[in-house]
């Protein structure tokens, strides 16, 4: 008798994440308002192929704003992350980086908007506090995964600093070079989306060329973009490293004046709950009507929003990507038929989420829809692009069959579990990025966080934001013990 | 004066006893070969008096041990880490010192490494690799020298350049060895080991490879 299948853990889970996400869609909001959605998606695509490079100054301002910000920002997050790493077995260290890397990028930029204004702090602080949590992360697990063996043939005596430097940081070194690489690569795409909230990047002009329709400069300014990224890895070089980081600190407007007696007033009085700052005999009274207003107003609605984006997103994410990977797996396709595979995956993963949801707002309105398409097609962009490579480590028998068959039989199986894997380790990536997308008008976290500070109710904002803070660590820990339980690993280019 | 004495010694890991109530005396200047088949305790007991002995002995793993990004020079440098100051540690990491280099570079000379001393060493060849393993061990300044295996990734002729030079330039050589001729041609005390004892300690003076057959019970049949 053929014994009854039972489903193993790993479809069980799978099973409940469809689950989950099917009833979120069930309940979203996917309705597009405008009224010709595809007359302007046509406008738009006929100013893709005609960019317009003539408003060259500004458009060179832009540019180098972007990288300059990016620079000096991941510069400061590099260097304090690796010190940080040093460090990381203390808790009290562990906690602090899980909790400022919590904070996305744009939130940051949110607070210190209020103290510094439009000085360059504000941007190159809201890189670099946020990617010094997630590079102390990783570099930590760099040095921990250092081959240890040559320990044993160290001198007794020999000091600390000394072992460190000839042991374990030699073999991270050339890992701490490329995971630098990769985090300038997002520092730019974190300083270009700067712009939407006043500093002088990509963004800022992009958010303006969108409104008043000049898409043939916001192709520009698009394509400009991917140049840099795509030619990264022929600028930047070690040695000119420094001639960047004098250049992009000179570059800065630092003339913008702020007051320390705002800073001051911001920090000791304006973040502190209204009720508090009152104070009174009915403090404590005012107090839990004060939070559970924020509770039910805003901080449930927003996240069960933020919740039931992520879930979809993450869903559709996984599903895109088995449509993405193949386009660049030498498995499926000859080498002519990846190149135009790699472009596009290319494009879309250098375009940070922000932009594409912004785009697809702007053509279809205000819903869920352009949140969860935008999410989607980048995420899946990257973990297509990393699941596509993986395919070309891949061996199959000379005899194995082609086609779909071949998609469904030999490939889809050997990347599943990877994939899996990607997916887990980006879904609290995704829960950032839709928290944010709130400031675009989608009722997430962002949303109200955003209202918040328009208000100049920064208590609220800030409470909002250390709410989004520890649904971020929720959904971290929920998703590290998912990957152990089911044993989903990603290596280290992955992370 | 014995260079050191275990006196009923027991060792292991994770609590486990791998060897037994172990009595040796080293005198300075023996050349002591550990044999026995895998598994005895051979290295545990290695393991044992490389603690004991600390400084005074440079260890040469059985896994070569060196870091793979750095270049020969670096590596061979870390025999004597303990010496020099953090700093001096430091530039050498960065810019080697001329000085360091030479004195690294005479280690290096005979051992026919001299070419490659600023090449990264997972660019060597397996016996280029081993011996920039020894040279390691040549630079630390102890007059003892602790290896382990130190010969079982190489072919014979480079097996022989290996253990001579050990023999030549340290005053008291401690090998672990599962090759029993080259154990018996290069070592003058054979000790055996088996199932955590001491079975064997005698001069490898006129012994063949068969006279440690005992010592291989197991596989004693197949073996002969």
């Amino acid at each position: 008798m053929i014994p009854p299948r039972d489903p193993s853990p790993l479809a069980r889970t799978i099973s409940g994440f469809l689950l989950v996400a099917i009833l979120c869609l069930i309940f979203a909001d996917l309705a597009i308002s405008t009224g010709d959605p595809w007359r302007e998606f046509g406008l738009l695509m006929t100013g893709f192929v005609t960019p317009d490079f003539y408003q060259a100054d500004s458009l060179f301002l832009a540019v180098a704003y972007t990288m300059a910000f990016a620079f000096l920002g991941v510069a400061i997050g590099n260097v304090t992350g690796f010190g940080l790493a040093l460090v990381f077995h203390y808790r009290l260290v562990r906690v602090g980086c899980a909790f400022i890397r919590a904070i996305h990028e744009l939130f940051w930029a949110l607070i210190f908007l209020q103290m510094f204004g439009l000085s360059p702090l504000t941007g190159i602080l809201a890189i670099a506090i946020p990617y010094a949590g997630i590079i102390a992360k990783v570099y930590a697990e760099i040095l921990e995964e250092a081959d240890q063996r040559p320990l044993s043939a160290v001198p007794v005596g020999t000091g600390k600093a000394s072992t460190f430097m000839f042991v374990r940081l030699p073999d991270s070194w050339a890992h701490f070079r490329t995971y630098s690489m990769y985090r300038l690569e997002c520092g730019l795409r974190s300083s270009a989306v700067l712009g939407f909230i006043g500093l002088p990047t990509l963004g800022f002009h992009l958010e303006t060329a969108f409104k008043e329709g000049l898409y043939s400069e916001v192709s520009a300014l698009l394509i400009l973009f991917y140049l840099i990224i795509a030619s990264m890895r022929v600028w930047m070089k070690k040695t000119l490293l420094p001639i960047y980081l004098i250049g992009a600190a000179t570059i800065l407007p630092w003339g913008v004046a702020f007051s320390w007696a705002n800073i001051i007033r911001f920090l000791t009085e304006d973040v502190i709950p209204y009720p508090i700052r009152n104070g009174g005999d009915n403090m404590m009274a005012a107090l839990t009507d004060w939070v559970s207003m924020l509770l039910i107003d805003q901080i449930l609605p927003g996240t069960l929003a933020t919740i039931q984006l992520t879930m979809i997103a993450l869903v559709v994410t996984g599903m895109v990507t088995l449509i993405f990977f193949p386009m660049i797996s030498p498995l499926l396709f000859r080498r002519n038929a990846r190149m135009g595979g790699h472009i596009f995956l290319v494009i879309l993963r250098s375009t940070p989420e922000y932009i594409l949801a912004f785009v697809f707002l702007n053509l279809w309105g205000p819903s869920m829809l352009p949140a969860i398409v935008a999410l989607s097609l980048h995420n899946a962009a990257i973990i297509g692009h990393l699941v596509g490579r993986f395919t070309e480590t891949l061996q199959l028998r000379r005899d194995a069959v082609k086609g779909l068959n071949r998609y469904f039989y030999e490939v889809v199986p050997r990347i599943y579990r990877p994939m899996l894997a990607l997916l887990f380790y980006r879904w609290e990536v995704i829960l950032r990025e839709t928290a944010i997308l709130g400031i675009l008008g989608i009722a997430t976290l962002g949303f109200y966080v955003d209202s918040a500070f328009a208000d100049l109710r920064f208590d609220r904002a800030m409470f909002l934001i250390l709410v989004t803070a520890l649904l971020n660590i929720c959904v971290d820990t929920i998703s590290r013990n998912i990957r152990s339980r089911l044993r989903l690993h990603t290596t280290l280019e992955e992370r | 004066m014995a260079l050191l004495k275990l006196r009923d010694e027991s060792a292991g890991y994770d609590g486990k006893s791998i060897i037994r109530n172990v009595s040796l005396a080293i005198e300075p200047g023996e050349r002591i070969a550990l044999v026995g088949e895998s598994g005895a305790g051979k290295s545990t007991l290695l393991r044992l008096i490389y603690g004991r002995l600390g400084n005074a002995a440079a260890l040469m793993p059985q896994d070569p041990s060196l870091v793979q990004a750095l270049t020969v020079f670096h590596n061979v440098y870390m025999g004597r880490l303990h010496q020099f100051s953090v700093w001096r540690n430091l530039r050498n990491l960065l810019v080697p010192v001329a000085e360091d280099v030479e004195e690294v570079r005479k280690v290096l000379a005979p051992l026919r490494l001299e070419e490659k001393i600023f090449s990264n060493v997972s660019q060597l060849s397996g016996g280029q690799y081993q011996r920039t393993a020894l040279a390691r061990a040549l630079f630390h300044p102890g007059r003892v020298i602790v290896a382990d295996e130190p010969v079982s990734s190489v072919d014979e002729h480079q097996a022989r350049e290996i253990l001579a030079k050990m023999n030549g330039e340290k005053q008291t050589v401690l090998l672990a060895m599962h090759d029993r001729a080259l154990a018996l041609e290069f070592a003058d005390r054979i000790v055996g080991i088996r199932d955590g004892y001491i079975a064997m300690d005698t001069p490898s003076a006129g012994m063949t490879p068969k006279d440690l057959d005992e010592l291989y019970l197991s596989e004693s049949a197949v073996a002969a």
